[in-house]
């Protein structure tokens, strides 16, 4: 076996590119809609979401297929949870530690990462049939995917519901006193909703093969 | 009339296939069908046409509108002449009204056909009619004070996302108007709520409160303007919806031309009085110090938007349910749910905008059960004779 791939041949580099647009995991598979919902009404909190989502899923991939030969088949997603939950424990406390208030914002949805279908999803479609190297990059491709939408999500939200961006004020006080005001409806999750409904109207409308037929 | 159809057949060919304004053509469709009832036959199979297409049903619909309309224009310029306690001929009442709500109004129209014609354009479709109606109820179900952007934004975002995304006009789930209002609702309370923005410029000293708001805070019902007046329409409130006398003349109109579905409105009202009239039996028993419970059921009818949703919102025939069984059960449960919000949820004043936009989605479902009931009922029919 002498055909060694290089680390980052063309076939590794698509497995970090492809969920970002082709095979994003929010808006073509539709996994991870829960926490896109929930902890997107301020940047801060998405971005770290999707740093600790990252983190889990790059890792438990890696360990899910260094381990993927000596796990039975009928146990395996028993294997996997404890895994995830592990890595989730992991990253809590470091949030905790590190970044005390956006751990307070995120409150419960740290916790559950353990259930974000995206995680569960790749240890099964990608990690346990690959080698570690190749499932690293998955793990961080498919958390960058999903990372990338709750950004642009969490920009819109906070900059139409707070006229904020990162915590700055980004919309000038002279809008304001001219009758400008918030929309309290960005703050609420349905918005979010739609906001990723609008994401996949327009990547749909630039690509036209990601139309799902019905 | 002759000059205008020549008019019209002179241009027609520049828009047609291949023409130079071929690009063009579903907005000269639009105000050609606009201006002259189509005169397409039917090719294939034989059905029946009827002569009424649906710019001539949406032009009834504003029809229908309009004494709600000017109505409400002259009680916007009345209760801001009272909150000053100034007297006003009508005339002057009306234009101090007119001048508030037709900006509203071309707002209204403008932004939300500018978007429809957009996308027929771009879709290559032709353009629909529903607008004209959405665009005249939006302007009457908003306080008389909004301001002109937010119309705007709610107006972009119940076109785009509650109609466009769907498919256009006859596929959208929602009510376009009240889904305008309900953007508005949520993303600016302070300018759709409250007992500051029923009355255009009102004088600081003056309680603006709306009946439903002086229920809300528990105030004893004599504070409450009087049954005639409410019924009337002397009271504040958003622009079109105070007089239940002159919607009750618009539901004359829709329900004579066949238009607006009776059995709708009727349920709607049977539905809202019926919980009521419950609620003032048990009251005493269950919740005492409720008050609201003793409300006297009729004045659930004529307070807020009751019955203009019932009117002009409910019978909306894209988002109500189809099968006639159906069309009871949707009214019924719209009625029970505006009064049981109104009553019992202290958040909300008025809940006949969420009752509405909640029985429109349940409308499908309605409507699927009823057809699968009558299936099923036959069927049973069927096998008996055969046995």
């Amino acid at each position: 076996m002498s055909n060694k791939e290089p680390l980052f041949s063309a076939k590794n580099r698509r497995l970090l590119t492809t969920p970002l647009s082709k095979e994003n995991p929010i808006t073509i598979q539709v996994l991870g809609i829960c926490s896109a919902l929930a902890v997107t009404v301020k940047l801060e909190p998405a971005f770290v979401m999707a740093i600790s989502v990252m983190a889990v899923l790059a890792f438990g991939n890696v360990i899910i297929s260094l381990l993927r030969k000596t796990i039975a088949p009928r146990i395996r997603i028993i294997v996997q949870l404890v895994v995830i939950a592990a890595l989730v424990i992991l990253v809590d406390q470091v949030l905790k530690a590190f970044v005390y208030d956006v751990s307070k914002q995120l409150s419960v949805f740290v916790g559950l990462i353990i259930t974000n279908c995206i995680i569960m999803g790749r240890f099964e479609a990608f990690a346990m049939s690959n080698k570690a190297w190749p499932s690293f990059l998955d793990g961080i491709g498919n958390a960058a995917g999903y990372g990338i939408i709750l950004i642009v999500v969490a920009f819109f939200r906070e900059l139409f519901g707070s006229g904020t961006i990162w915590g700055f004020k980004v919309i000038p006080e002279v809008f304001y006193e001219i009758g400008y005001k918030d929309n309290g409806l960005m703050i609420l999750p349905p918005m979010a909703l739609i906001v990723v409904g609008i994401i996949i109207w327009v990547q749909r409308s630039r690509d036209k093969e990601l139309i799902e037929e019905n | 009339m002759k000059a205008l159809r020549d008019a019209i057949d002179k241009i027609k060919p520049q828009f047609e296939k291949g023409g130079k304004l071929s690009y063009l053509q579903s907005t000269f469709d639009a105000f050609e069908t606009f201006l002259f009832v189509p005169n397409k036959t039917t090719k294939i199979g034989s059905h029946i046409r009827d002569h009424i297409d649906m710019k001539r049903t949406m032009s009834v619909v504003v029809i229908a509108i309009i004494p709600a309309l000017l109505f409400g224009m002259w009680n916007v310029g009345y209760q801001y002449n009272l909150s000053h306690g100034e007297a006003a001929s009508l005339w002057d009442n009306f234009l101090f009204g007119f001048i508030k709500v037709f900006p509203i109004i071309v707002v209204s129209y403008g932004v939300g056909l500018g978007i429809e014609f957009i996308f027929a354009q771009f879709r290559g479709h032709e353009v629909n009619e529903g607008f004209l109606v959405s665009g005249m109820l939006i302007p009457l179900i908003v306080p008389p004070d909004t301001p002109l952007w937010m119309v705007a934004l709610a107006t972009a975002f119940a076109v785009v996302i509650g109609k466009e995304v769907f498919g256009g006009t006859g596929m959208n789930i929602l009510n376009p108007a009240l889904t305008a209002r309900a953007f508005l609702f949520f993303a600016y309370p302070s300018d759709m709520s409250g007992d500051k923005v029923w009355i255009a410029e009102k004088a600081d000293a003056y309680s603006g409160a709306t009946p439903l708001g002086n229920l809300l805070t528990n105030q004893p019902f004599d504070t409450l303007p009087s049954a005639s007046d409410m019924f009337w329409g002397f009271i504040p409130g958003s622009v079109g919806e105070t007089s239940t006398f002159l919607i009750l003349v618009g539901a004359l109109i829709l329900m004579i031309t066949g238009i607006g579905s009776w059995r709708i409105m009727l349920s709607v009202f049977l539905g809202g009085f019926g919980l009521a009239a419950l609620f003032n039996l048990i009251g005493p028993y269950v919740a005492p110090d409720n008050a609201y419970m003793a409300l006297p059921a009729y004045y659930h009818l004529i307070m807020g938007g009751f019955a203009f949703g019932a009117v002009f919102m409910a019978t909306d025939p894209v988002s109500a349910s189809q099968t006639n069984k159906g069309k009871w059960i949707y009214g019924i449960l719209i009625g029970v749910m505006a009064v049981l919000i109104r009553v019992l949820n202290p958040a909300y004043p008025e809940g006949m905008m969420l009752a509405i936009l909640f029985m429109n989605v349940f409308a499908p479902l309605i409507d699927h059960y009823v057809v699968e009931g009558n299936i099923k009922k036959r069927m049973k029919r069927a096998k008996l004779a055969t046995a």
